[in-house]
């Protein structure tokens, strides 16, 4: 061992002088090689990248392993490990109480697409600002293997066992009901679930990202469809995304026509490179299309499905005051004196 | 004033005494016809005379062409429980006529639509018939208004036999009909027509007869659902989630109109956010997270909601999450009797959840109750970090109730132990549930508080007082020993009993909601038409205060008044008190599903003393 006193190697901070450690979490308990530890590494590094506070920022879970998750990503931000299914109810509450902090849901798709699809749907229909991420393996993992509503016809679970009902496209309920940014992403594509998650930061409105997420134990074999392999034989990209924050500068030139150009609520930039040329990212009707072509021929699309930064988010519907309801004084919650004798003298 | 000499009088009806200001009148119309406009002009009529009314509603669960009845109960004595008997009975609905006459007591005096021809039907009665139909045709009005006026004209013939003062008719239909001065002007018609007729028509047969008094000045009347939605906004709340669902839904929409007119800056925003939720299970989840992130947050529904409800308000419990859920209790799941009242779910909530859960519930008897414990509860729950149920019932919430005013809340908001971003530097970081204070309540920070060590995880039983996941049986133990240490402080911080009346007598009276006003009747009844003196306590909320234990003690008998089966309050008393005090608890029930009186417990409670 060296004796010589040398400066420790700088650690890279990110705009507000934090470090990616400042985003780190407990130990996860998952088994290695969960896609869910993938994406807690992913949303690390695009809360880091953006120079998101921790402290500005709620996360919030249901039931599952999905939902476990949490916990192993940003402990410097309060979290919520709800009820099986009933994160949208509770992150709903929570971002009514302070809008001014970013919501973070993490969901599976059994506890999404199952218990939790009478709230999964109101959340979108309501457009609420929140990122919700559905970490979409096909099965429940924690309690041993059973078939979620997002495994597809004819998928074969280890014990033998097929699918035989149509699975439910969380992509496309999303879009239908209301949801302002909606895509569909892999685990295993570092690159492409980095930007979408950057962009959904930037977002004001319900982002909705679908991720396959492989599960190891249970998932992952020949004959299921949200395999690591079989995600890398039939990953389809539909769009491909460049995001630019709106502290950086855009150098990134394309062809015109080539892309769509989406000016998020912050001001940064999201650069839709359309794949299909006929494809327009911000048109719910060719993105309800696409999809529904994509589940007649059992494609796996990924990429920004839609992007709409013009619908009116719940907490402008709401036209909620600026600062946060929850730490409002006594004098602007309760009335004044002369209100409450008015109200009297109405009712005698 | 020479009016209030009189006593009370059994069996006197029909005879030429008059009875001043101690009567009921049962209203008998078919839902949807208008007869809520007819009905709350004669209350009002009698109460800007100045003389105690209380008004019931019991109606079916049907928007239109079901039957319903509506009792107006004028009383000197300031009684404003549901009379048993009718004095007076209204037969405007065909369907029920027959019936409704068949079951009065001899000497009720009867208005019936001419049509019906219900004089037949008995000789002990005094009978009065008026042609509406008639009446409202010349009246004038279109086919389908005619309907509607019938039933003023009603109100107008009842101020000729009844002597109400016919100014303070108009006042009270104009009030009523106020932004609409064209159905003011009919229904001013309607009324005087009837009251015409009954002049030139009708001979006074009846005792009954109001007269001026001076009871009502500087009063309110209201319903317990628009004092909760008062109490509420006066408390400060700022999240507001809800599901409709009978009979708690006024409860929110009177609080909607009133946050839009108080609770709206100079800047046209909002200081509060109501959302009409999915289901209950979203209602109540919706509470929690908004509490958790800081907010004064509620709820309000009824029993099939609060069955919903019980995940996440056993989860509020653990994760000590404040929330203010105001149940509003009915009669059973489904349909069946939606619309009548119950106090049915005081065991389901007190337990409410899975594992060793337990509730504080505010009980509140009167609107002006239901005003301050609105306000009491969203304390409480940031007090004690937990879920807090007012426990309201349908007569309470959907009837009109006369109150003194409310008073205006005079202390701050307190927010329970919240640790701001100065305590945390001062203090470098906390542990989420340890007993710092000794109370059992632990400290918590607010997502947003800018801090690095302000953040913890929010989870269900299992945890360690640093908020980590922990399965450890030492850690779990000592969590659920500090939530009874807790719930035990609670004791000393619900509203107090009232201990209504304590002269030394052998035997008690426990009651508590809206049955207090017929229990208070019936104390005055047993004194004195049995010469049976009883003390009594009322029940403000639980856990039970040290005093409800020492009050029974001092006593050999103790009736609890319940409505509902099973005697659930009772119930709750059982698993509080030491063996010796439970074996003088005697039960009380009433479960029709009307609004209980004092006559049913005047006649249980002397049948039970063997009298």
């Amino acid at each position: 061992m060296s004796t010589t006193t040398s400066q420790p190697p700088r650690q890279n901070t990110n705009r507000i002088g934090l470090t990616v450690l400042d985003y780190r979490g407990g130990k996860t308990t998952l088994c290695a090689g969960c896609g869910h530890n993938a994406i807690s590494e992913r949303i690390i590094d695009a809360f880091f990248e953006m120079g998101v506070a921790p402290e500005r920022v709620i996360k919030a879970s249901g039931i599952g392993c999905s939902s476990k998750s949490p916990a192993y990503f940003m402990g410097r931000s309060h979290s919520f490990n709800a009820l099986h299914g009933r994160m949208p109810s509770v992150a709903t509450g929570a971002a009514l109480a302070n809008h001014l902090l970013l919501a973070l849901g993490v969901s599976g798709d059994g506890d999404t697409a199952s218990i939790g699809i009478g709230q999964f749907v109101h959340l979108m229909r309501r457009n609420l600002p929140m990122i919700y991420i559905i970490e979409n393996n096909g099965v429940y993992g924690l309690t041993k293997g059973q078939f979620s509503a997002t495994a597809d016809v004819g998928s074969k679970l280890k014990t033998g066992v097929v699918n035989e009902l149509p699975p439910i496209d969380t992509c496309l309920l999303a879009i239908e009901l209301g949801a302002t940014f909606v895509g569909r992403s892999f685990s295993g594509d570092k690159r492409q679930l980095q930007t979408m998650l950057k962009a959904a930061i930037a977002h004001r409105g319900t982002v909705m990202l679908d991720v396959i997420s492989p599960c190891v134990t249970f998932n992952d074999h020949e004959g299921s469809t949200k395999s690591y392999k079989f995600m890398k034989d039939h990953e389809e990209p539909l769009t491909d995304a460049d995001f630019v924050p709106v502290f950086e500068q855009i150098d990134v030139e394309y062809e015109p026509g080539t892309s769509v150009d989406v000016t998020m609520h912050d001001g940064s930039h999201l650069r839709l490179r359309k794949l299909e040329e006929d494809y327009n990212p911000t048109n719910r009707v060719t993105a309800v299309r696409r999809l529904m072509q994509a589940k007649e021929a059992n494609e796996v699309l990924t990429g920004i499905f839609y992007v709409n930064t013009e619908q009116p988010s719940f907490i402008e519907l709401l036209n909620l005051t600026s600062e946060a309801l929850a730490t409002l004084p006594t004098e602007r919650v309760r009335p004044s004196r002369q209100a409450l004798e008015q109200i009297m003298e109405e009712l005698g | 004033m020479a009016t209030t000499e009189v006593a009370p009088q059994q069996g006197e009806r029909g005879r030429a005494v008059p009875i001043v200001n101690d009567f009921s009148i049962q209203v008998a119309t078919v839902n949807g016809s208008g007869s809520q406009s007819a009905n709350t002009v004669l209350l009002r009529t009698i109460f800007q005379m100045g003389v105690p009314v209380s008004g019931k509603n019991l109606f079916p669960s049907n928007i239109a062409g079901l039957p319903t009845w509506y009792t107006i109960r004028a009383s000197k004595f300031g009684y404003i429980a549901r009379k048993k008997e009718i004095d007076f009975l209204v037969a405007m609905n065909p369907e029920t006529a027959r019936e409704d006459v068949l079951s009065l007591g001899a000497g009720t005096a009867v208005l019936y639509d001419e049509p019906l021809n219900l004089r037949e039907l008995r000789s002990d009665l005094t009978f009065y018939s008026v042609p509406f139909d008639k009446l409202a045709a010349a009246v004038g009005p279109e086919a389908k208004l005619r309907k509607l006026i019938k039933n003023m004209i009603y109100v107008g013939v009842m101020a000729r036999l009844l002597a109400l003062d016919m100014q303070e008719v108009e006042r009270a239909l104009r009030r009523h009909f106020g932004s609409k001065p064209k159905a003011a002007e009919v229904n001013w018609s309607a009324a005087k027509a009837g009251y015409d007729y009954a002049a030139a028509s009708l001979t006074k047969a009846d005792p009954f007869v109001v007269e001026r008094m001076h009871e009502t000045a500087g009063k309110i009347i209201v319903d317990g659902n628009a004092a909760a939605a008062l109490g509420a906004m006066f408390g400060g709340v700022t999240v507001v989630t809800w599901y409709p669902i009978t009979p708690s839904s006024s409860l929110i929409e009177n609080l909607t109109d009133y946050m839009k007119r108080y609770r709206v800056g100079a800047d046209g925003k909002a200081t509060f956010a109501i959302v009409q939720a999915e289901d209950e299970l979203a209602a109540i989840g919706m509470v929690l997270g908004a509490s958790w992130a800081g907010a004064r947050a509620m709820t309000a529904t009824s029993g099939p909601g609060i069955s919903l409800m019980s995940e996440f308000c056993g989860f509020g419990y653990y994760a000590e999450i404040p929330a203010v859920i105001w149940d509003v209790q009915r009669v059973g799941p489904s349909t069946g009797l939606p619309t009548r009242t119950q106090q049915g779910d005081l065991l389901a909530v007190a337990m409410l959840g899975h594992g060793d859960t337990k509730h504080p519930m505010l009980i509140p008897a009167s609107v002006g109750e239901c005003f301050t414990m609105a306000m009491d509860a969203l304390e409480l729950a940031e007090q004690l970090q937990t879920p807090v149920f007012v426990m309201s019932d349908l007569d309470l919430a959907m009837n009109n109730w006369m109150s003194e005013p409310f008073a205006y809340p005079e202390k701050p908001l307190k927010r329970g132990k919240v640790l701001s971003r100065e305590d945390l530097d001062r203090i470098g970081g906390f542990a989420r549930y340890k007993d710092v204070d000794g109370d059992g309540i632990g400290y918590r920070t607010l997502p947003g508080v800018d801090h690095p060590n302000a953040a913890s995880f929010v989870r269900g039983s299992g945890h360690n007082e640093k908020a980590q996941y922990s399965e450890r049986p030492d850690d779990y133990v000592r969590n659920m020993d500090r939530l009874a240490h807790k719930f035990e402080h609670a004791r000393t911080l619900v509203p107090a009993p009232e201990i209504v009346s304590d002269h030394g007598n052998e035997a008690a009276i426990v009651a508590y909601g809206s049955s207090h006003w017929a229990t208070r009747e019936s104390l005055e009844q047993l004194e004195r038409e049995h010469a049976m003196g009883f003390d009594y306590l009322r029940l403000r909320a639980y856990p039970f205060a040290r005093e409800v234990q020492e009050f029974i003690a001092r006593h050999k008998r103790v009736y609890m008044v319940d409505q509902n089966r099973d005697g659930q309050m009772l119930q709750l008393l059982k698993l509080d008190l030491p063996p010796q005090e439970v074996a003088k608890l005697r039960s009380v029930r009433h479960y029709t599903g009307l609004p209980i009186d004092a006559r049913s417990i005047t006649d249980e409670i002397v049948s039970q003393e063997g009298r």
